[in-house]
């Protein structure tokens, strides 16, 4: 019985479902925190320093190779219909509607995610959160809600550069392989896009940024087993962010689509 | 064989004819335990503790490693909430106290040191002090920054303000920690286990610093251990936790004396580190 395959996938989607369940109630217990006086100000703009700041290279760089081999790839599709001219209006509404704000996501994921569950991860073995709690600070709140809103503010920014930086990797490949001036790729960028394309884009990457953030400081704050543990939440907080990004990637932009056609 | 006597507040010193070592006031208990008990995953570790500690007394609480002693002792800053019986802590019943808010005048007027010094990585040692008066106080940067300078002058480790915890050594850590738990002054000072991992010398060094801030600051504190040459420096009673029991209260001297089994293995047996 337990063998079967609708057993074994029946269990996985309520351990899913549990997961979630635990993931909102932790999210309700820091936001129950919220209300009340210290906010950490300094603390939340030191976290989108060392999450967003930091972070910011690597999304460089992973914009920027993506928006290359993109307009490479567009290149090739559009040269059958002799439309290559619009590799930049292709390369722009594919980042700024969706690849931006997801390779945003999931690098802010990679780098933030794993520092988040890390260092709550070894806080929590080494007593230091029961040391803020003895103190008399709140550690949810100093802690998990500083994190999370750094993460939900950094990233719609981090978002914007991902779209300017891979547009700019597009536009090298139009200009030295196609032969489009830097002048009209831009015209040609810019033409077609409106806010109703820009928006729903950078408005998803809050929720982004808020699973990072929320499931970075699930794992870490729920640390068991010593060092060992600490690993397993870095890297499960890794696993379930990326996964989680991609699940609220299809719902949010599905809605999109139908709010904004 | 219980040599608990039935009413605690008959257990202290003064009821046994002995003065304690330091300036108890033994009249109202700071500190009161009724029938406590706690149970993980269905094992009982504390069952029946009845206790009192009197303001300005050093109690130390001894007992094998697992045997409930940490337990006991994070229950008063709300770490840890008893399954059944009540505690006070300054008249208050902390088996009321649900919320942070209601938490705060307990956890500001007690200092607590961890096994494992649990001070922030992320900050230096100066900060790690500084951070419980940055967080509860309104004074200004100079006034932190002088006080921080006293606290770690009590301990002795001035010169290592600029230092990360990383950098130090066990003994320094501990006293680093302690630094920090004397940050706002406390009433209170929890010492959990504060010399077990550290060599022979170090531990000495650190059961003089205990002793020497009793003399000084005549707070009330609780000690975690199970180390018999801290034991006797410093306690003015000590506990005898077994089995989830507390089987023993009463002054090293008496318990030197006393025939009960485990605390003839606890004084002939060598004790391994651990809570």
């Amino acid at each position: 019985m337990q063998d079967t395959f609708f057993y074994r996938a029946g269990h996985r989607v309520m351990a899913f479902i549990d997961y979630m369940g635990e993931l909102a109630l932790f999210f309700q217990e820091a936001c129950r925190t919220l209300p009340h006086p210290p906010w950490f100000l300094r603390e939340v703009i030191a976290q989108m320093y060392h999450l967003g700041v930091k972070s910011f290279p690597l999304v460089a760089v992973a914009s920027f190779a993506v928006g290359l081999v993109l307009a490479m790839q567009g290149i090739t599709v559009l040269k059958m219909f002799g439309a290559t001219n619009y590799i930049a209006t292709s390369v722009c509404f594919t980042f700024v509607r969706g690849l931006g704000p997801l390779l945003a996501g999931i690098m802010l994921a990679s780098r933030g995610g794993s520092g988040i569950g890390a260092e709550l991860g070894s806080m929590r073995v080494t007593s230091q959160i029961d040391a803020l709690t003895v103190s008399a600070v709140n550690p949810m709140k100093y802690l998990v809600v500083t994190r999370v809103l750094a993460c939900m503010l950094i990233s719609p920014l981090l978002a914007v550069a991902a779209n300017l930086i891979g547009i700019l990797g597009g536009m090298l490949v139009g200009v030295f392989q196609v032969g489009i001036t830097p002048t009209y790729y831009y015209t040609l960028t810019i033409k077609y896009l409106t806010l109703k394309d820009v928006l729903p884009g950078i408005g998803k990457t809050v929720v982004f940024g808020m699973i990072v953030g929320i499931v970075g400081c699930f794992h870490g704050y729920n640390t068991e087993h010593g060092t060992f543990g600490v690993g397993q939440s870095t890297k499960t907080a890794v696993v379930a962010a990326i996964m989680l990004i991609l699940i609220s990637d299809v719902i949010l932009t599905k809605l999109t689509l139908l709010l904004w056609p | 064989m219980s040599y608990l006597p039935s009413s605690p507040y008959s257990s202290g010193p003064r009821s046994r004819g002995q003065e304690p070592q330091g300036a108890a006031t033994r009249e109202i208990p700071l500190i009161s335990y009724r029938g406590v008990g706690k149970s993980f995953n269905g094992k009982v570790v504390l069952e029946g503790i009845d206790l009192d500690v009197y303001q300005g007394e050093t109690l130390v609480i001894l007992g094998r490693s697992g045997s409930g002693k940490t337990v006991m002792t994070s229950m008063l800053v709300g770490l840890n909430r008893p399954d059944t019986g009540s505690i006070t802590v300054a008249g208050k019943e902390i088996m009321e106290l649900k919320t942070d808010s209601d938490w705060r005048e307990i956890r500001l007027q007690t200092g607590y040191l961890f096994q494992g010094s649990a001070l922030y990585d992320s900050m230096t040692v100066g900060e790690n002090v500084a951070f419980p008066m940055i967080q509860h106080t309104g004074w200004k940067e100079e006034e932190i920054a002088r006080r921080v300078q006293e606290k770690l002058a009590q301990v002795g480790l001035e010169e290592a303000e600029g230092q990360e915890p990383a950098a130090l050594s066990g003994g320094m850590q501990r006293r680093a920690a302690l630094a920090r738990s004397l940050a706002l002054d406390p009433q209170i000072i929890i010492y959990d286990e504060p010399t077990a991992g550290l060599d022979p010398i170090t531990g000495d060094e650190i059961t003089h610093l205990i002793r020497r801030l009793q003399e000084t600051l005549k707070v009330t504190s609780i000690i975690v251990s199970h180390d018999l040459n801290l034991t006797q420096q410093v306690a003015d009673r000590l506990g005898l936790i077994y089995q989830g029991r507390m089987v023993f209260l009463g002054t090293f001297a008496e318990f030197l004396k006393s025939p009960h089994e485990e605390a003839r293995r606890f004084l002939h047996e060598p004790q391994e580190d651990g809570a």
